[in-house]
């Protein structure tokens, strides 16, 4: 793939760097990542060619929220976007909203989601200190690391508890997920590593 | 924003503060978001612990007649079940064949009851009653040190950045397009979200500068 331009990431210019670690600051970051994943749920899906089911970003989303905001505010960031999502504002995957998601099968995903970002920003903390070539490697391994303990093992055991099916059976189907997931984790660490570049404080201090 | 003017009216994906919620008088609308939520959830432990072909279709029935009884609009109700409808009728039909008519009958029609009752209640109240009764809910947790009004900044901060975000994304995807990289996802979503960082970072600043979460 050909090298992307860094112009427009550049960050604000004069950063105090009193805000950075106040209360408030995470407060706005936590706040504003609940929007970013909204709004990567709710973006036209992106077809890619060979792919079966087009991929919607909201995992991508809840996984870029863990890695960059570590496990504490990330998982609040993903909580809140749970919350406003069943409340009733249409921010989830396709558009849909409310509390109808409880009665799905897919439940087990969504409720999956603020541990995945947990357990995917505690692995980054611990490999913050890792050389900065290797960064996106890191954050590569735990988004995987959260999508195959915690996303995958959950989504399919109460979809198949829902629908009634054998372990066998609901493994076969929630299989189909596996390979837009692989695409989502690498684009998520890509896409954190461009951060940690712009805001190295994000990386050196986390909580 | 005047190219997507250019377009015509396109309703955008965000369809403002109300979501999903239908105006109306029915006696579902005035119940407050409490008792629905409550009773939303002793349906749910229901269709889970009672098993049976009788209590499955009588459950059902309880929450058709409530739906009816709600008078919300024939066709959006229809949009929103109609996903699930499809996903219950593969599902029940495959149970049918696998694990007999009882099976099958049970998991289709406790799929579709469930997710009709929680749209009715979604239909029925309005999104920041819901949130405002989750904030007064949480109220307890102030002794743990979340304090509710934190809560509700949050949502109000988040509801405040997703348009904002959104034209963020629209920016970026063009710029991306006419550099001929639209197709490269690393050049759509990485500026879109350094930019969302730099956003956080200066309503930080700005609440920080109000004296606002001291």
């Amino acid at each position: 793939m050909s090298a992307v331009p860094d112009e427009g990431t550049t960050p604000e210019p004069a950063r105090p760097v009193l805000a950075a670690r106040s209360a408030t600051a995470d407060l706005a970051l936590v706040s504003t990542f609940a929007a970013f994943i909204a709004v990567c749920a709710i973006l036209p899906a992106i077809v890619l060619p060979g792919m079966a089911v087009p991929i919607t970003l909201q995992t991508f989303g809840v996984m870029l929220a863990g890695l960059v905001l570590g496990p504490r505010r990330g998982t609040l960031a993903v909580l809140l976007y749970l919350a406003v999502g069943l409340a009733g504002l249409p921010i989830f995957a396709g558009g849909t909203g409310g509390l109808a998601v409880l009665g799905k099968p897919s439940l087990g995903y969504l409720l999956a989601f603020p541990l995945a970002a947990a357990l995917a920003g505690y692995v980054m903390t611990r490999l913050s200190s890792v050389r900065r070539s290797l960064l996106p490697l890191g954050a590569f391994a735990a988004a995987t690391l959260a999508s195959l303990l915690l996303i995958h093992p959950l989504g399919i055991s109460v979809m198949g508890a829902r629908l009634g099916l054998s372990p066998a059976e609901a493994i076969t189907a929630g299989a189909t997920f596996l390979p837009g997931d692989v695409i989502k984790n690498a684009l998520a660490a890509v896409v954190a590593t461009a951060v940690f570049r712009a805001f190295p404080d994000l990386l050196r201090a986390r909580r | 924003m005047r190219r997507r003017r250019a377009q015509g009216p396109r309703r955008p994906p965000w369809t403002g503060p109300l979501g999903l919620f239908h105006a109306g008088s029915s006696w579902l609308h005035r119940v407050g978001p409490g008792p629905k939520v409550a009773g939303l959830g002793v349906l749910g432990i229901a269709v889970v612990a009672l098993t049976g072909v009788v209590t499955t279709l009588a459950l059902a029935l309880v929450t058709v007649a409530t739906a009816v009884s709600a008078r919300l609009p024939l066709r959006s109700t229809t949009r929103a079940v109609l996903p699930v409808l499809l996903t219950a009728a593969t599902v029940g039909a495959y149970q049918v064949w696998q694990r007999g008519p009882a099976v099958g009958l049970e998991v289709g029609l406790d799929l579709v009851t469930l997710v009709l009752a929680a749209t009715v209640v979604t239909a029925t109240t309005r999104a920041d009653e819901l949130l405002d009764a989750l904030v007064r809910g949480l109220g307890p947790l102030r002794r743990v040190g979340l304090r509710p009004e934190v809560l509700a900044m949050a949502i109000g901060l988040m509801l405040r950045a997703v348009p904002g975000l959104l034209q963020t994304a629209t920016e970026v995807r063009e710029a991306a397009r006419a550099r001929g990289l639209e197709r490269d996802p690393r050049a759509t979503l990485a500026p879109a979200a350094v930019r969302a960082v730099a956003r956080a970072r200066s309503t930080g600043e700005a609440l920080a500068a109000r004296g606002v979460g001291d």
